[in-house]
């Protein structure tokens, strides 16, 4: 079986904030990962792998430093990281991601199955996913919490709902975004940090997958982003005053009119 | 790409000092810009002296925007219901609508419909079209977004909402790209730009450190999920009158690639702390599962439920369906106690609306204290005793009488 798992690099989420004041993200100490839930769709791919057999192909989109995580990949059981990359991407969208993404995979050929995380902690879209199983005109499912077999070209697998779960089957190619329920990923082992040293991307540019440059990075994005800012609190507040008991007693009074 | 005038930089640094994404450095007297730019433009806005520009290669205008007009909503239906979120967004496309001068219309989708179609009028909808089709039991992404799609084609409108639900996030983005348009996800706010009607669609993202403002400029319909419980419905109407519209769909957009064996309900016991009217939270300044009490103890004698920041889930005091916030459920009761808990942006999402936030820190700096209503500054092992036993007084007078 042909697996293909994206992944993507990412700031670690919990330590990007805006400075108020110059409205630009604090530069220190942000760490960049591999996007959390991707972990999850890596570790669902390789645990198939385990079961049926077949390889697991990595592949981000991103400046070259993104390279790193598919190193990271690799360390975790993927056998190959492709690497898409090029200037022409920059201030994609989701649309423009999903065209890009869609053109690698087509050009790295037949596959069975492409894993995503469901969604990406920066953007918090969950739009690539099923905007590239459109592109490439296959079945998908968003949510899977847990894949239940995988035999004669059809999957089986639990899709998370609001209110409980759907149990699913479709036939492959096809795609699916995984939620992070479905396992629990591994830690890199030695072996697979000593590949992951020696491993060498396949790099591919917009020329190589023969994107049209239209649909390429902001010139090909639907969306366009109007400002950014810090989140806005405020409200009339009403600082109350006195002695414990008195600011107490003051409570108790607000309580009596408002409920 | 951002382009560098190199002549006319004069090296001062503000535009460094202004990029979002610190993309931009001045190397040698000369603004130098980085792989990470994400073309966001503020620094084109700043430059005092016309350094920087976005060379848009004249964008396409894809749809012929003014042949597309109205706005829709996506009435989830599931299990004989329609989705609370609907009317959320009945409410939200309501005011979208009136201030474009166009009609709201609803689409209902499922099997089963019944008289769900009035409802959606009664909160707001002018027209309903309704595909009631047992090939629509199940959800599926490819026989929803199929007819979806066939319906917006016919119709055209010019903005079309969804609730961001696990549905919602699932084929409303394949449906999006069907129809080669914009979609931006988990919105909070949506408004009209003045001057030209276009739709302002706001999010969270990097967690909820950070919000964007987005558009969708060259291409209709201009599509956004939106996080359920943000926006309010409006009261229901039943003198309201509006056109059901049921459609019967091409037999062959109902096939779905993906088959639903089952759908199972997940009986939860979980409270469902959206629901009360007030809610005593509770915060990292409990300090234990022992302090913790005390919001419980406030909460009974309120008649009202318990809540908490994710450091005092994380904490194991209380169980994460009470979580408040980013990564748990946005709330919004008629008062919102907020005890020891300091006011990250990503609890003070979920809350932020409540009607009155009583806050008790004993930190008058908190964060916290920007969505108060009423602010103590004090001890909460000083203050919650003191409440909670007058209150007690109070229910023991009560009971005398
Ligand atoms: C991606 C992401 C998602 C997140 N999602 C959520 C979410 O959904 N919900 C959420 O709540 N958080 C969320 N967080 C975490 C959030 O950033 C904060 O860490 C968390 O809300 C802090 O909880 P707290 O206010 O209880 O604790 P602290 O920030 O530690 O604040 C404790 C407060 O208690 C006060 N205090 C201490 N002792 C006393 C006392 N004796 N009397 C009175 N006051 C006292 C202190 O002054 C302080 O203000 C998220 C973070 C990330 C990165």
């Amino acid at each position: 079986m042909k697996i293909i798992v994206c992944v993507k690099q990412v700031p670690d989420a919990k330590d990007v904030r805006l400075d108020p004041k110059t409205n630009t993200l604090a530069r220190e100490g942000v760490e960049s990962i591999m996007n959390p839930f991707d972990r999850h769709a890596l570790e669902a791919a390789v645990v198939l792998k385990e079961q049926y057999g077949g390889t697991v192909t990595a592949i981000t989109m991103g400046p070259p430093q993104a390279e790193e995580t598919l190193r990271d990949a690799v360390a975790c059981g993927a056998d190959e990281g492709v690497l898409v990359s090029d200037r022409a991407f920059a201030g994609a969208d989701t649309w423009a991601t999903s065209y890009t993404l869609a053109k690698a995979v087509e050009k790295l050929g037949e596959f069975d199955l492409i894993l995503c995380g469901k969604q990406a902690i920066d953007g918090d879209t969950a739009q690539v996913g099923p905007g590239l199983a459109q592109r490439l005109d296959i079945p998908y499912v968003a949510y899977a919490r847990k894949i239940t077999e995988c035999v004669d070209g059809v999957i089986r697998l639990e899709r998370l709902m609001d209110d409980g779960y759907d149990e699913i089957e479709m036939g492959m190619p096809a795609l699916m975004t995984v939620v992070k329920e479905i396992n629990e990923p591994r830690v890199p082992s030695l072996k697979g940090k000593m590949k992951a040293k020696k491993m060498q991307a396949t790099v591919l540019t917009a020329a190589d997958i023969g994107a049209d440059p239209e649909c390429l990075g902001l010139q090909g994005s639907t969306t366009q982003v109007v400002k950014v800012f810090s989140p806005q609190f405020s409200a009339e507040r009403c600082m109350l005053t006195g002695t414990v008991d008195e600011q107490v007693d003051q409570l108790l009074v607000k309580l009596e009119e408002l409920l | 790409m951002l382009k560098i005038d190199k002549e006319a930089c004069i090296g001062c640094g503000i535009c460094e000092d202004t990029c979002t994404f610190s993309a931009i450095e001045v190397v040698d007297g000369v603004a130098v810009v980085g792989d990470n730019c994400t073309l966001c433009g503020n620094c084109v806005d700043v430059c005092e002296v016309g350094a920087l520009s976005i060379d848009k290669v004249e964008k396409k205008v894809v749809a012929d925007l003014a042949d597309w007009t109205g706005v829709w909503v996506y009435a989830e239906f599931r299990d004989g219901r329609v989705a609370p979120v609907a009317f959320e967004l009945l409410g939200a496309g309501r005011k979208l609508a009136d201030q474009l001068g166009v009609p709201l219309s609803a689409v209902l989708l499922g099997s089963g419909l019944d008289n769900n179609a009035q409802d959606l009028v009664a909160y707001g909808a002018d027209k309903v079209y309704q595909i009631d089709d047992p090939a629509l039991t199940h959800f599926t992404d490819d026989a929803y977004a199929n007819v979806f799609e066939d319906l917006i084609r016919e119709h055209k409108p010019e903005i079309v909402l969804a609730g961001a639900t696990a549905i919602g996030r699932s084929f409303i983005p394949r449906l999006a790209t069907m129809l080669a348009t914009g979609l931006t996800a988990d919105c909070t706010a949506l408004a009209i730009r003045e001057e030209d009607g276009a739709l302002m669609q706001t999010r969270p993202a990097f967690g909820g450190n950070i919000m964007a403002t987005i558009e969708c400029s060259t291409s209709r319909p201009q599509m956004a999920t939106v996080r359920p419980l943000v926006l309010k419905p409006n009261g229901r109407d039943d003198s309201r009158q509006g056109e059901i519209v049921k459609v019967t769909p091409d037999p062959a957009r109902l096939l779905s690639r993906v088959k639903v064996l089952r759908s199972v309900r997940e009986e939860t016991n979980e409270v469902n702390i959206n629901e009360a009217d007030v809610l005593v939270a509770g915060g990292r300044g409990l300090d234990s599962e022992k302090g913790f009490e005390m919001i419980r103890e406030l909460a009974g004698l309120l008649g009202g439920a318990t809540a908490a920041s994710r450091a005092a889930v994380d904490s194991g005091w209380v169980p994460y369906p009470h979580q408040v916030g980013q990564t748990g459920k946005t709330v919004c009761p008629k008062v919102y106690f907020a005890c020891g808990i300091s006011g990250a942006v990503q609890h003070m999402v979920g809350m932020q609306s409540s009607d009155t936030i009583i806050v008790i820190n004993r930190d008058e700096n908190a964060p916290i204290f920007d969505v108060a209503t009423y602010g103590v500054v004090g001890d909460v092992f000083e203050v919650l005793p003191k409440l909670i036993s007058r209150l007690q007084d109070q229910r023991a007078g009560e009971g005398d009488n």
